[in-house]
């Protein structure tokens, strides 16, 4: 029934009943317009108090991403901090301990070398005493005695052959020293080799030193939490997460292939009738074997310290972690084969299979083809697969890991924008309140009308009897001024 | 440790509570007209039960049964299997299956009458022994009820969670003449089955047998 019709009982004129209406209408004005007022305000401040919290709690998540991202940054740093003074302890110890046979090999090649050296060192050959004496008896000048000839010439001959000695001598003392300069050669080399080695080691020391230097400065800045850091890791975080979620989702297609390639064979190992839930029972078996193989692969991860999602693996003395290792892999491996064989039997399921259903549409059995390259490849595959699936811990990290800050960024841009929606629908409440009491007063307006005419006439007259009033008074005032002129001429004039 | 004894043991209950082997089986029993002309038909009907043999998965469970003088007899079953979990097992069933029907078809003598009301009967007992979660009833057959002298089929089929599908329901000569007989036939079995709360259906096309199991 409509309000109007309801209003029929008092009277069926319908210009009475719209009179009667806005009479009710404009009596009804104030209360409504308070009533809409009060209702539109009370709406507005609910609104912005809450868009108020959702702000403040965007704020708490923003403050905490910030906290979580350098947090997350710190350690980062300080992983790789420790690893490039992990290296450098591992260098130092590597040329320390090598440093020892170094400094003796130095020594033994410096006393070789050394008594090569003075071994080498030339000697002129001396020439026996009397060669003097016989030289100075050969300058004699003979008078040509035969006698005293004979001896001279036997004393040149003996000069001669002395002489010949001497310098064979010299040859072969030279010969001698040059071959001990040759064999200083290698020497030379092994020391430049071992001065070049002991180089290298100090040039390798001194730019991982470089790097730590390069590690320390940014980890001073992520503790000092400025806001070039958090762009910095905030933009690595983004990074990371879409790129190990891409490796992830390679992963995911892996493990689809994986579990094709040995959901029909289970059914034959756990049958292929029963359900767990809405699922095959040897289908969640084959989802079972590949997760057991994620795990063993995050295990196995997890104890080489490549990743650290469960700190008490990376906490184990390195005796339980490397048993660790041993067990991960035996069992991983063991899947492998598992799968391996899995994978055989599979495919001689589908042949079955195949054949059965050529035999039931009534179709001659094709003969089966007799490579075993298909059988082979789906072994290998069956094989390799799970160790492949084992990295997938890495990016899973990766992705855990950077999940939480890009979640973060995304919760806050979401409060933001509720926030903001928030505020927006107490606005358009509170505006939309005042057109309703416009649009009220706008359907009353005969009324309001009325209203004003009557409420200004009586203060029209009043203006309009001001204004004659003044008039009036202004024109007696202009009057006596005219008389008092007048009268002022008319004296002037008389004197 | 008890801690840890009673996780395994809820996951344990977990499982095998879930575990439900029955409840998500298919049971087909199949009645096959061998009356009159229409065992002329029964080719048809082989390529039917082959068509099932090749969808039905291990655990599920077929039988053929013919229709003849007194359908309501475990006699008239040709061949029943409920296929091995395994499906190498399954798939031997498969084949031994199919070479029963194979003789069956071969060696088919007509019957004068047909009972059809008491093979449906027969489907009824023998689903519901075997407990399967879908069952399905397929009539291959024209439906056109033919019962001996004393013979008493006036019994309201209970047919709740069954679907009963009649298949391949050839046109009669009257019924070119008449095509309402056809129709009336048809919706009297129509009526028949949906008053012991089955789900009824006709397919006459047997190139579209995947309808059988699209409710």
């Amino acid at each position: 029934m409509k309000f109007t019709e309801s209003l029929l009982p008092i009277t069926s004129n319908p210009f009475l009943l719209i009179l009667l209406l806005l009479a009710a209408m404009y009596f009804a004005r104030k209360p409504f317009h308070r009533a809409v007022h009060a209702f539109s305000l009370v709406l507005n401040n609910a609104l912005r108090l809450f868009a108020a919290s959702v702000r403040q709690a965007e704020k708490r998540l923003v403050e905490r991403n910030r906290e979580v991202l350098m947090a997350e940054g710190l350690e980062n740093a300080e992983r790789l901090v420790e690893r490039e003074f992990d290296r450098i302890n591992a260098a130092v110890v590597r040329d320390l301990k090598g440093y020892p046979a170094l400094h003796r090999q130095m020594a033994e090649v410096a006393t070789k070398l050394e008594e090569d050296h003075s071994a080498s060192v030339e000697v002129p050959p001396s020439l026996p005493n009397w060669v003097t004496i016989i030289e100075a008896i050969a300058n004699i000048k003979h008078t040509g005695d035969s006698m005293v000839s004979n001896m001279l010439g036997e004393i040149d001959k003996n000069l001669r052959a002395q002489h010949q000695s001497a310098i064979e001598s010299y040859r072969l003392s030279s010969g001698k020293r040059h071959a001990l300069l040759n064999r200083m050669i290698p020497l030379w080399r092994k020391v430049q080799k071992k001065l070049d080695e002991v180089g290298h080691s100090v040039t390798d020391l001194t730019e991982r030193a470089k790097g730590i230097d390069h590690y320390m400065d940014e980890y001073q800045e992520i503790r000092a939490k400025t806001d070039k850091a958090a762009r910095k890791l905030s933009s690595s975080s983004m990074t990371q997460f879409f790129i190990s979620g891409l490796v992830l989702l390679i992963a995911i297609g892996g493990a689809i292939i994986n579990f094709n390639l040995i959901a029909l064979p289970m059914s034959e190992m756990v049958g292929g009738g029963s359900f767990i839930g809405p699922y095959k029972t040897s289908d969640v078996a084959g989802l079972v074997i590949i997760l057991i193989e994620l795990s063993m692969g995050l295990f196995l991860l997890e104890s080489l310290r490549i990743t650290r999602m469960f700190p008490v693996i990376g906490a184990m003395d390195d005796k339980m972690r490397m048993r660790m290792i041993w067990i991960t892999l035996t069992l991983l491996t063991v899947l492998a084969g598992v799968e391996s064989a899995l994978a055989f039997m599979r495919d001689r399921i589908a042949a079955d299979m195949e054949a059965l259903r050529q035999t039931l549409a009534g179709v001659e059995q094709t003969l089966r083809a007799t490579s075993k390259i298909p059988t082979i490849g789906q072994m290998i595959m069956g094989f390799i697969l799970p160790f492949a699936l084992a990295f997938v811990a890495i990016p899973l990290e990766s992705f855990i890991s950077s999940a939480r800050t890009v979640l973060g960024v995304l919760a806050a841009g979401l409060l933001n924008t509720v926030a903001f929606l928030l505020r927006l629908a107490g606005n358009i409440i509170y505006y939309t309140g005042k057109f309703i009491t416009s649009v009220y007063d706008l359907i009353i307006f005969p009324p309001l009308w009325l209203e004003g005419v009557i409420t200004e006439r009586p203060f029209k007259i009043r203006e309009a009897l001001d204004k004659v009033s003044k008039s009036r008074q202004q024109k007696k005032a202009d009057r006596v001024t005219r008389q008092y002129e007048d009268q002022t001429q008319i004296l002037e004039s008389r004197k | 440790m008890k801690r840890i004894f009673s996780v395994i043991c809820l996951i344990g209950l977990m499982i095998t509570g879930c575990a439900d082997s029955q409840s998500r089986t298919t049971g087909i029993y199949m009645l096959v007209d061998t009356s009159g002309t229409y065992a002329l038909e029964l080719k048809k009907a082989q390529s039917i039960i082959n068509y099932l043999l090749g969808t039905l998965q291990p655990h599920d469970t077929l039988a053929v049964a013919s229709i003849d003088t007194g359908s309501f007899s475990e006699k008239d079953i040709i061949a029943k299997v409920t296929f091995d979990q395994r499906p190498s097992v399954a798939n031997n069933q498969k084949r031994a299956f199919q070479q029963t029907i194979d003789e069956f078809v071969t060696n088919v003598n007509s019957s004068p009458y047909t009972d059809i009301s008491g093979g449906i009967l027969q489907a009824i007992e023998y689903l519901n022994e075997v407990g399967s979660g879908q069952k399905y009833i397929l009539i291959f057959s024209d439906l056109k009820e033919e019962l001996a002298k004393g013979y008493v089929r006036d019994i309201p089929f209970q047919l709740s969670g069954f679907n009963v599908v009649a298949l391949n329901v050839t046109k009669l000569r009257q019924d070119i003449r008449d095509p309402k007989k056809y129709l009336g036939r048809v919706d009297q079995w129509r009526l028949k089955v949906e008053n012991g709360n089955g789900a009824w259906r006709v397919i006459n096309d047997l190139e579209r047998l995947e309808y059988i199991f699209k409710g």
